[in-house]
């Protein structure tokens, strides 16, 4: 039993695919077996080019829809209906979304409206004798739990660095498809006042980054050391609260339970404790490295290389020698 | 909940006309964060381990509500549905200053995923406010125990109210709601008429902690019990009956193998370099 899925390409306002997408379709290839992989692509301005449609059709897109709504898809209501319309247009068994706050609203609409079955932060799907079958872990990274969708139709929003990305040969075209949406006037009820994209840093995405280096209060607000490791590794910089509520950096950059949950190849704790909540957002990383100067630190319980000592003189000595390797 | 606003204009002490706003916070007691935290066999959080607490973001909800309110005049209504420990989170409400307490308990909920519990709770916050208008209801921007963050727009999409989440700052003025949220790569300001639903993150204010005063008088507030038949919910669409999702399994990670720990004796960045650098990490 196979039935077409649904994927929501994320995008930049400039229209570039978000890097967590190419998983989606990656994973959405597998789980249709053939009976065709939609992506949809939400117009807000961005409009998907030859380029974009050529991308998608190489991860497997076999149609790609451009989907006009006549109110902001940006708002979740409106996004919600746009995609019950296209679940319906489809026939979809499976949406897939990348786990970001603003989808899983959107998916907890979509299953009131639909009555599909939703898991969040899922790192893994499988098609098991005919049900979705989603791994994902639970209580700050401390468990691994599958769960079954029992709904005829699942939302999955999985995690970033979950699926390994790939593309395929000669892909045909995919059918591009126009889908205009006209939403009910209780999805116009919020009204979007402001709306500022965040400009690139760049450095590679955070939620999506292979390797990430957090610096947290021990870092008494110099983030330099920070970066000169981020930059060296060709990593993303993130934070604890403690360093965004210092201002030291963009509460964008916070990791953890009410930040961003990460969960990349490589994690490197400088001059964080690795407090309950932070480790919400970082304990499924790959690697965990941290340097601290208290050997008590509970980040060293889940660290698989622990450096006790001073972060300014062990980070950029590291650094140096990183580069040195690397020549 | 979507009638037209029929609004007491009280008078503030500025001089201004500040609205009588009644608000409804959804709190949720959960395992305490800092315990050890596991599932059961039955793919179930374990509850009973007397380590439960208000979940923190709730705080941060209550807060919001108790500050709009203080700011004009109103009152706060602290909702909560789980099994009987679940009580002390609507109690905290009530230290916090919150006027009326619900707790709706039932056997029948147990099992509930986040669309059996939305169902309960709009089915209490109806009931509420068949007794006296709502205006407003407010949520935590997740539990910190299952952490899915689903409920509010869930609940909103049930009741049928404008939903503004994951307010980092919130201001209610007049009859219009307005928050300011930050998202992986923007940040938005949202506007909408009350009645609405709004969730709120940490970083939307500071909890108060209960002091004396409140613990006692909190003591004399009753909480108010509810089951489903006084809700008129049907049973089979909540607990384990109404759940979508089904867990499978369920274990407790490894500990994570091979861990070094490498006190710095001068050339330990070195020595961390080497680490990355021979198991291909960077
Ligand atoms: C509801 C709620 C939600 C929260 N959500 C989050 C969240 O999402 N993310 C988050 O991060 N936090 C969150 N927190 C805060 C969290 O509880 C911790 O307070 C925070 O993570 C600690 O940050 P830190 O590790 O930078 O600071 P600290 O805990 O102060 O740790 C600093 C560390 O730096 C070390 N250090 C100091 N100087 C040096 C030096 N020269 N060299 C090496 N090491 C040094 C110290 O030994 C110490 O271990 C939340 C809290 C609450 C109540
Ligand atoms: N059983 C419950 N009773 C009352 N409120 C709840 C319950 N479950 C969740 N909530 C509310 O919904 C918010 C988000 O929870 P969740 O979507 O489960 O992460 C919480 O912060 C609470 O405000």
């Amino acid at each position: 039993m196979t039935a077409p899925v649904l994927v929501l390409v994320d995008h930049t306002v400039d229209g570039a695919v978000r890097a967590p997408v190419r998983e989606l379709l990656t994973l959405a290839r597998e789980l249709s077996g053939g009976a065709g992989v939609h992506a949809a692509w939400a117009v807000d301005g961005a409009e998907p080019s030859p380029e974009v449609v050529a991308e998608l059709a190489a991860l497997g897109a076999t149609h790609v829809h451009r989907v006009v709504v006549d109110a902001d898809p940006h708002l979740s209501a409106v996004l919600a209906e746009a995609l019950a319309s296209l679940l319906d247009a489809t026939g979809a068994g499976l949406l897939l979304v990348v786990s970001s706050f603003e989808n899983k609203e959107a998916a907890a609409r979509l299953a009131i409206s639909t009555g599909a079955g939703v898991v969040t932060d899922a790192d893994g799907l499988a098609l098991v004798d005919g049900r979705y079958v989603a791994s994902k872990t639970v209580f700050a990274g401390t468990w691994n739990t599958t769960c079954a969708v029992t709904t005829p139709l699942a939302i999955v929003a999985l995690k970033s660095n979950s699926v390994v990305p790939s593309t395929v040969e000669g892909a045909p075209a995919p059918q591009i498809g126009e889908h205009t949406v006209a939403v009910s006037e209780r999805a116009r009820r919020v009204t979007l006042v402001e709306r500022v994209e965040r400009p690139a840093s760049g450095r590679p995405d955070l939620g999506s980054a292979s390797i990430v280096v957090v610096g947290g209060r021990g870092t008494e607000g110099d983030f330099s050391v920070v970066e000169e490791l981020a930059d060296v590794v060709g990593g993303a910089v993130g934070a604890t609260r403690v360093a965004t509520d210092e201002g030291w950096i963009g509460h964008d950059a916070q990791i953890g339970q009410t930040g961003v949950t990460i969960a990349p190849r490589l994690y490197v704790g400088v001059g964080v404790s690795g407090a309950v909540h932070h480790r919400g957002g970082m304990q499924a990383s790959g690697t965990i490295v941290a340097i601290n100067s208290d050997p008590d630190a509970p980040i060293f319980e889940i660290a698989d290389f622990g450096v006790v000592g001073d972060l300014f003189t062990v980070v950029p000595q590291a650094a140096a020698e990183i580069r040195r390797l690397k020549g | 909940m979507s009638p037209p606003l029929d609004r007491v204009l009280a008078e503030s002490g500025s001089g201004g006309n500040v609205p009588r706003v009644r608000i409804v916070v959804c709190v949720k007691h959960v395992p305490d964060i800092q315990s050890e935290r596991a599932l059961g066999p039955d793919g179930r959080v374990v509850r009973d381990g007397g380590d439960g607490t208000l979940n923190e973001l709730d705080e941060n909800a209550l807060e919001a509500a108790l500050a709009i309110v203080e700011a004009g005049e109103g009152s706060v209504v602290a909702l909560t549905v789980g099994p009987d420990d679940a009580v002390d989170a609507v109690r905290r409400g009530l230290q916090m200053g919150a006027e009326d307490a619900v707790h709706v308990v039932d056997d029948a909920v147990a099992g509930s995923d986040v669309v059996g519990t939305a169902r309960v709770l709009a089915a209490a916050i109806r009931h509420l406010d068949a007794q006296e208008h709502v205006d407003l209801v407010v949520l935590g921007m997740a539990g910190l125990d299952g952490l899915t963050s689903l409920l509010p727009t869930a609940l909103a999409e049930l009741l049928d109210l404008p939903a503004l989440p994951l307010a980092a700052e919130l201001t209610v003025d007049g009859s219009t709601v307005r928050v300011r949220r930050n998202l992986d790569h923007a940040s938005e300001v949202l506007e909408a008429s009350l009645p609405a639903l709004v969730s709120v993150t940490d970083q939307a204010n500071e909890p108060r902690y209960p002091n004396f005063k409140g613990i006692m008088a909190a003591r004399k507030k009753p909480v108010t019990t509810l089951t489903l038949a006084d809700l008129e919910v049907d049973a089979s669409h909540v607990g384990l009956l109404g759940a979508r999702t089904q867990v499978l399994e369920a274990a407790a990670r490894p500990p994570r193998d091979n861990r070094v720990l490498v006190q710095d004796t001068g050339d330990a960045g070195v020595r961390l370099a080497a680490y990355l650098v021979d198991n291909q990490l960077v």
